[in-house]
């Protein structure tokens, strides 16, 4: 079997112009929902807490409010969780009462409801905590783009190292977006999420890359166009690419369907993120890097490197 | 050209091997126990206990599966989670209170397993069910509360040396103390310096007055800190053995906070109020002389005659009581509730130290028919517990406090006092409480995405590389083996994230193994034969390899650095889940290649799957 049974290259690169238009609507959009509706950040960020219930029978909603309201707990949202049996419960942070306080003082009221009530779950952020897990988060994104584009400096240039980061920071916005159109709940675990996809989607990037900087050191293509070798080197990756995020979005999938409501917004996000991959390496860190003014002679010093691993092996 | 020499096969046979062994523990499963644990952690049990807890058992009809004795602890397996309760109160019952008496599951891997360090994984709380707690450190009180002590032990000394001072008072953590000449104030500085050689001086002549600022050193304020950072993790763990937790956590997190994690704990409220109650005890005399009505009077309306403090007893009579503070719960080595044989009441018995016993004798000496009045100090509240009046000097520092409600007050109150006081307050700031039955549910989420994941994986990469599917799958399993073997070797917690991010790494890991697999078939296509395209297709993946690989690794390094908790847990198993498949997908699965094709002279074809070929390339 064989996915790509392509004679010629496939002139992906003449479709730049459509795709660069494309990403920056997204991108755009992306931004533009990321300010007006915002992210729906989770207690982990904001301070805050959630408690998730589980009764035997199905979860009544409306006595888990009137219960709240007894015991003079404000801005509460209560709502099913999983399964009807479930429920989700979340408390803001409140000054008169400690967090530890506070879900004690939930627990024993709806148990005092209904004896049958079982706390599957609670989770308790502090706000200072959560000011601290929202800066290391931005830190961690930080250092991670520094780190991938140093690297690939060294490794490859400049151009591939800023062409990569911008496809990549790309797919994190787009993430991000989804995110706040959807209000789908952003919190620490989503966070590994994008994290994850910064480090996995700039693989899509240096095989792309990586094959760009080998045709352009290949004598059959000494002659060739920038945009002709980028083809090539896109084409003959295609079917790694196909076969690569194919596996990873079934492990992704069955994290999906079996991972439960923690991991759900966990897979949502990698499956965002490995779809706006294969994109943005292909159709944004691509055209990023021809416009940047990638060609042969960029890669001449390393040229003699190659010939010497050649004749060394 | 695809030949491995001997030791490489051996290599990897080697690490497959210890891999297996470091495996097996996780699919033993675990069996119900009782751990008796000493009270104070760091202390040995006698194997005498051993023989005490079985005779006990045996008594009850209570079958043990197994008796597991170390230095440390005793462990007792049982057969139900039934007869583990039964053997929880028959054990608590005939060693008093001693010993730690916790319920515990422990593996029944067999013990030469246990003997080369092959354990289970060890699951986080959100796998085992528990709680979770991240205590803020108040060092500004312990601060002050130190300061507190030194201007004591300053009032002490001067007046011990006959050094008229007077205005002695402190101002967050400067001491301020006025001379009435220059020569009391330099020997009063030559005094104070003894105390703590230390402390900065700086000295002001105003009005005719002299007046001398100490002032504690950063040094000083730093061993302070560490001081109280390190005595509220003693009394942590002292309250949590109270408590009766069988793996608990107890840890510094930063500069100021404290991590707690107790495993299987499930009454969070109980757990929240033992952890969080900063009782202190302290010892002042009540002020007699001052103690008129119209003193008492005007207390009530805020202003307590100079150097005292008004505070009201379980009755509601308010009692002015001196601010100097003879002695503090710190002295106390030991409580615990009793009767008094004469009027029958509860009270509570408590042993002081050396030096606190030489004060309480010192002041009980002087004080003979005056009260002294014990105050316990709990949320800002402070209440007098007792105030008897000072029969006679009481030495060997045994003190009896009368005046409990209840046995039941008695005995909470001995078990705050024998737990020791916190050096400064804490505040919870983040919990994290999972339910057993989440627990389960959370592991078999985890494992059913990672299986599930991975058939998918073996399908999709069977049919399209044939063979060399079935060696790329052969080589994620060993992926998969080498994980698993190395987080249960390292004993890293495993959490929820921790069994995505296996799943995970299983997907990205592929990768790998899809580049190797697709170059060969490149290689193929353009002509060259069999051999030389397996060699090439390793060769040439290599590099890409290595680069997708490190660019991963630098965002589980940055998640690993900057991530806590879940994202901590995912980033450990990422970052490993790098490096064996690195290991798993290239060398391994270039030794099965080699395996079955580097021998043979000629192969005509590899069963890498269909290569399509432009016909004029």
């Amino acid at each position: 079997m064989e996915f790509f049974r392509v004679k010629k290259d496939i002139p992906f690169m003449s479709y730049r112009k459509i795709s660069v238009i494309i990403s920056f609507a997204i991108f755009f959009f992306s931004v533009l929902f990321l300010f007006t509706r915002g992210l729906n950040l989770g207690v982990d960020f904001t301070g805050g807490t959630i408690m998730e219930v589980s009764y035997p029978q199905v979860a009544n909603i409306e006595s888990i409010r009137s219960t709240l309201d007894e015991i003079d707990i404000k801005d509460s949202q209560v709502q099913n969780f999983g399964t009807s049996k479930d429920a989700l419960i979340r408390l803001p942070l409140t000054d008169n009462l400690s967090i530890a306080d506070l879900s004690e003082k939930v627990a024993s009221a709806l148990r005092v409801k209904d004896s049958s009530v079982q706390i599957k779950r609670v989770e308790s952020v502090g706000s200072q905590v959560g000011d601290e897990l929202y800066e290391d988060g931005a830190l961690a994104i930080l250092f991670v783009c520094l780190g991938i584009m140093v690297y690939l400096w060294l490794r490859f240039e400049w151009r591939f190292a800023v062409a990569a980061i911008v496809a990549n920071l790309h797919d994190v916005i787009i993430i991000l977006g989804f995110f706040a159109y959807f209000q789908w709940e952003f919190n620490l675990t989503v966070l590994a999420a994008v994290l994850a996809v910064l480090g996995y989607s700039v693989n899509e990037s240096v095989v792309v890359f990586d094959r760009v900087r080998e045709n352009f050191r290949s004598p059959k293509m000494r002659r060739a166009k920038v945009t002709e070798v980028v083809n090539n080197a896109i084409t003959r990756t295609m079917s790694r690419t196909i076969m690569t995020h194919l596996s990873t979005q079934t492990v992704v999938i069955a994290m999906l369907i079996f991972g439960g409501e923690i991991l759900h917004n966990f897979a949502l996000a990698l499956t965002i993120g490995i779809l706006f991959g294969i994109y943005s390496s292909i159709m944004v860190g691509c055209p990023m890097a021809i416009w940047l003014g990638t060609n042969q002679n960029n890669l001449a010093v390393t040229q003699t490197d190659q010939n010497k691993d050649n004749i060394d092996s | 050209m695809n030949q491995y020499s001997r030791w490489k096969y051996f290599l990897i046979l080697l690490t497959i091997g210890l891999s297996l062994i470091y495996v097996t523990p996780n699919f033993y499963g675990e069996s119900y126990a009782i751990q008796i644990m000493p009270l104070k952690s760091g202390d040995k049990i006698e194997s005498s206990v051993l023989k005490i807890v079985e005779s006990k058992l045996n008594l009850e009809n209570l079958n043990n599966t197994g008796l597991i004795y170390e230095p440390s602890s005793i462990k007792v397996k049982l057969e139900s989670a039934e007869d583990q309760l039964k053997a929880k109160t028959v054990i608590e019952d005939s060693l008093g209170n001693q010993y730690v008496v916790a319920l515990n599951l422990i593996s029944n891997s067999p013990n030469w397993l246990t003997n080369i360090g092959a354990l289970p994984m060890y699951l986080g709380l959100d796998l085992r069910g528990g709680v979770h707690f991240l205590m803020q450190v108040d060092l500004t009180t312990a601060l002050e509360k130190t300061t507190g002590g030194y201007l004591r032990d300053i009032r002490t000394e001067l007046r011990k040396d006959r050094v008229a001072y007077y205005d002695a008072k402190k101002n967050n953590d400067v001491i301020q103390i006025k001379f009435k000449t220059e020569q009391d104030l330099k020997d009063g500085k030559n005094i104070i310096r003894d105390i703590n050689p230390d402390f900065d001086f700086k000295e002001m002549k105003i009005n005719n007055e002299q007046l001398l600022k100490i002032i504690i050193s950063e040094k000083t304020k730093k061993s302070i800190t560490e001081f109280a950072i390190k005595q509220n993790l003693e009394t942590l763990n002292n309250r949590v053995n109270e408590l009766g937790v069988a793996e608990p956590i107890i840890q510094q997190q930063g500069l100021d906070r404290i991590v707690v994690q107790l495993p299987g704990v499930q009454d969070t409220a109980k757990a929240k109020e033992i952890l969080g109650r900063t009782a202190l005890l302290e010892m002042r005399m009540v002020d007699d002389e001052k103690s008129n009505p119209q003193n008492i009077e005007e207390a009530i309306n805020g202003k307590p005659p100079f150097g005292t403090e008004l505070f009201y007893d379980r009755f509601e009579n308010p009692i002015l009581v001196k601010k100097e503070v003879i002695l503090t719960g710190e002295r106390i080595t030991n409580a615990g509730p009793s009767v008094d044989s004469q009027t029958g009441q509860s009270v509570v018995s408590i042993t002081l130290d050396g030096a606190g016993s030489n004060i309480f004798k010192e002041v009980t000496r002087e004080n003979v028919g005056k009260k002294i009045a014990l105050l316990l100090i709990e949320k800002n509240l402070t209440e007098v517990i007792t105030a008897p009046v000072i029969k006679s000097e009481i030495g060997g520092g045994r003190v009896q406090i009368t005046g409990m409600r209840n046995t039941q007050e008695a005995t909470d109150i001995a078990l705050l006092l024998r737990a020791g006081s916190l050096a400064a307050p804490m505040e919870i700031i983040e919990e994290r409480t999972v339910g057993p039955s989440m627990g389960k549910e959370n592991i078999t989420k985890g494992i059913q995405s990672t299986i599930w994941g991975f058939v998918a994986i073996v399908i999709l990469m069977i049919i399209y590389y044939m063979l060399f599917g079935v060696i790329s799958v052969i080589g994620l399993s060993v992926n998969l083996l080498f994980l698993v073997a190395l987080l249960s070797a390292i004993q890293a917690t495993l959490t929820l994230p921790g069994l995505a991010a296996i799943a995970l790494t299983l997907g990205m890991a592929i990768d790998a193994n899809v580049l190797i697999n697709e170059r060969i078939r490149d290689e193929i296509r353009n002509g060259n034969t069999p051999q030389a395209s397996i060699h090439m297709g390793y060769e040439k993946a290599w590099g890409t390899i290595l680069d997708s690989n490190i660019t991963t690794m630098i965002a589980g390094l940055a998640l690993f650095m900057f991530g806590s908790g879940p994202i901590k847990g995912f980033a450990v198993v990422h970052v490993l889940g790098i490096l064996t498949s690195m290991y798993s997908a290239i060398f391994v699965s270039r030794g099965i290649v080699n395996y079955l094709y580097g021998n043979k002279r000629k192969i005509k074809k590899l069963s890498i799957g269909e290569i399509f070929k432009v016909e004029n390339n």
